[in-house]
């Protein structure tokens, strides 16, 4: 248990917090490369997932290539494009959305998938184009389980980040592998424990994201 | 005999589902409990195989207060029937019917031969023996439904709104099926609908039920058509809005039963039928 | 092609140390998931806390879970049986879920019905409620086969026998051959796994396919 007091201890050291590589850059370097793999496979995933729940088309395959993606070893896939590419932040990148992209895809077409049929009925015969339809119905009410989606993918990634100092990247992972190299088990410890805590601090965000789309939705 | 003892049930948040009800549902015979939905005949009919149990009086099966039985024992020698069959998706239909004398320890063989007897009694080809629930019809279901509330040779058969979700035509077949087994078996049966034609049309002995369980009129269908306790019994029989005050009109083409706003309701035979 | 041809042996003995790590991991978190899913379904109370520990337990970045677990438990940080309790945690976290909307899946009509039946407590449970809740249940459970089995590669970093070894050592000696057929047994391993289990689920279930016929 004292590990534990140790690496809070090495936390709060002021001589570890300052500079390229202290405590906050790192985790400043840790949080965005989160925010851009996920935003990068949002960018991928959220209008495929969208065309997939509309049309209701490619269904199998999407279900299929996400199984496959969830079965791809992160570490293989970040040492693999850093043999390739060279050591550096596209490596872990790229592995790090591939990571993403099943999670948030599930969660884009499922929300729409998951719609009563008797409402997407309503909406055509109202009269609702396509494009309407997308834009005013499915979308809105896919909301709360493409969050969901987005939500177990940054947790995912949040988690997984600490491999790309692995290829030579930052991140909090920088901690742990030189922690790893000198047997400093409270400078790992204490890695695992920042990454913790951005992670609780992203699922509160998360959270409050959550209940307010929820609110907004009874409202409307 | 069925009877209960000034039966009442109160849950901890104050609804009173059931106020002071005492009745007798007779040997052999089909007593209705009809009623609009929240009268409580639902908690009635579960407090005799105590899937409730009264907050006070007592239910009595002859001369055995249910409060003294277990209620896994209680529960396998009384049969019951609900909405929607509620049969077991992931057993096949022959095994669904077995299912209490399995649960009772009759030897597997002979079960199933019970089984295939009862789907000849319901009027289910025994075919369909080795199909799941979700590949028959709602009204095979709910065959299934009554061959498995009999399978243990029960003595008292408890229905809650068994035809309740089939469409009318296979309702009336059912009812029919459910008249001429009744013939056959004479079993004691309770069943509660809010259906006051399926009452009428099964019922020895009609319980007519206002909110709480109150009793508004009990007697045989000829008894609550002719003479109407008060005027929430004969607006629930749909007496002076049209519904059962039938007159005959002639026409072309025969005799014609019509109700209060001169709609048909049927042709009057001629000659009149013979009483079954 | 002619890396893997001239290291069958050693891609062979991979697999198998791979598996006797995943297996066991897996069957662990079933195994420990049912009863916790149970309570978090039965009891309403603590479902929201039993849940949100579950996906906490998510967020713990595998490796330092793989290098500070043996300081709590005293085992050796290369011994098989810290690399499964840590799958296991991390099996349990996805499972816990599963397992109490699965079992929470299961429809009031039918609970009530077998209650009419005469089934008691414990028969409801094995004969009524556990095998309606097996789809739900087996989606879960194929979630959590093949995480754990792209997972177990981490703990290659430390130096643990299994297929991640193959992208550490093709990393560091720059073969990429080796790298990608480690990537790629790990995925086929995974899926072959996954298979088995949609074929026990058939042979278990055999309802659910009839249902869709």
């Amino acid at each position: 248990m004292n590990y534990f007091t140790e690496a809070i201890a090495w936390i709060l050291d002021p001589a570890n917090a300052e500079g390229s590589g202290g405590v906050w850059a790192r985790s400043a370097e840790h949080l965005w490369y989160t925010l851009l793999a996920v935003l990068l496979a949002s960018v991928i995933a959220i209008p495929l997932g969208y065309l997939v729940g509309h049309t209701g088309r490619g269904r199998g395959l999407v279900v299929a290539s996400t199984g496959a993606a969830r079965a791809l070893p992160t570490l293989g896939v970040v040492t693999l494009v850093g043999l390739i590419l060279g050591i550096g932040l596209v490596a872990p990148l790229v592995a790090l959305v591939l990571l993403a992209v099943p999670s948030v895809l599930a969660g884009a077409y499922a929300g729409i998938e998951a719609i009563d049929p008797r409402t997407i009925d309503a909406a055509r015969a109202m009269g609702m184009s396509d494009w309407q339809l997308l834009t005013r119905v499915e979308i809105p009410l896919g909301l709360p389980l493409l969050l969901g989606g987005v939500r177990s993918a940054t947790l995912q990634v949040v988690a997984t980040a600490t491999l790309a100092a692995y290829v030579g990247a930052g991140g909090l992972g920088r901690f742990l592998f030189l922690g790893l190299k000198t047997q400093d088990y409270p400078q790992m410890l204490a890695s695992a424990l920042l990454v913790v805590l951005i992670a609780l601090i992203l699922e509160a965000l998360f959270e409050i994201a959550e209940r307010v789309t929820a609110r907004r939705l009874h409202v409307v | 005999m069925i009877r209960f003892d000034n039966v009442s049930k109160s849950y901890p948040d104050g609804t009173e589902a059931v106020r002071d009800f005492s009745l007798q549902a007779p040997s052999g015979q089909t007593t209705v409990l009809v009623g609009s939905s929240g009268c409580g005949k639902t908690t009635l009919l579960r407090m005799v195989n105590r899937m409730v149990d009264p907050t006070s009086g007592s239910v009595w099966i002859d001369d055995d207060n249910v409060a003294d039985i277990a209620p896994v024992p209680l529960r396998r020698r009384i049969g019951y029937v609900m909405q929607n069959a509620g049969l077991l998706p992931h057993r096949k239909v022959i095994d669904n019917i077995a299912t209490v004398p399995l649960l009772n320890g009759t030897p597997k063989a002979e079960a199933h031969r019970r089984a295939l007897e009862l789907m000849e009694l319901v009027g289910l080809e025994t075919s369909m023996a080795n199909r799941y629930p979700d590949q028959l019809s709602g009204g095979q279901q709910q065959r299934v439904g009554v061959a498995r509330g009999l399978a243990a040779d029960p003595n008292i058969l408890l229905m809650d709104e068994p035809f309740g979700a089939v469409d009318p035509l296979v309702r009336a077949d059912l009812q029919t099926e459910l008249l001429r087994i009744q013939r056959e078996l004479h079993k004691t049966i309770v069943f509660v609908t809010h259906d006051i034609a399926e009452a009428l049309a099964l019922g020895d002995q009609i319980v007519i039920l206002a909110k709480g369980a109150r009793v508004a009129q009990a007697g045989s269908p000829q008894q609550v058509v002719a003479e109407p306790a008060d005027e929430f019994v004969a607006d629930f029989l749909g007496l002076g809005r049209g519904g059962l005050d039938l007159h005959l009109r002639e026409t072309p083409g025969g005799t014609l039963v019509v109700d209060g706003h001169g709609r048909p309701a049927g042709r009057l035979a001629d000659p009149p039928r013979a009483e079954s | 092609m002619g890396w893997v041809l001239a290291n069958l042996e050693l891609i062979g003995s991979r697999t198998v140390s791979h598996l006797l790590l995943a297996v066991p991991a897996i069957v662990l978190s079933f195994v420990l998931a049912l009863p916790l899913g149970w309570f978090a379904a039965t009891h309403q109370w603590s479902r929201a806390t039993l849940l949100t520990a579950a996906g906490l337990l998510y967020a713990i970045p595998s490796l330092p879970l793989f290098v500070v677990l043996p300081t709590i438990l005293g085992f050796g940080v290369r011994d098989a049986a810290n690399v499964i309790v840590a799958l296991t945690l991390y099996g349990l976290a996805l499972m816990v879920r599963s397992a109490a909307d699965a079992l929470a899946s299961v429809g009031a009509p039918v609970r009530l019905s077998s209650t009419a039946l005469g089934y008691s407590a414990a028969g409801r449970f094995w004969q009524v409620e556990l095998p309606l809740a097996g789809p739900v249940l087996l989606a879960g459970l194929r979630v959590v086969a093949v995480s754990t089995i792209s997972l177990v590669t981490v703990s290659s970093l430390l130096g643990v026998d299994n297929l991640g070894l193959l992208f550490v050592d093709g990393f560091q000696r720059g073969i990429l051959a080796e790298v990608l057929t480690g990537i790629i047994a790990t995925v086929v391993l995974a899926l072959v796994i996954d298979a088995l289990l949609v074929l026990l689920g058939r042979a278990l279930m055999p309802w659910t396919r009839a249902a869709r016929r």
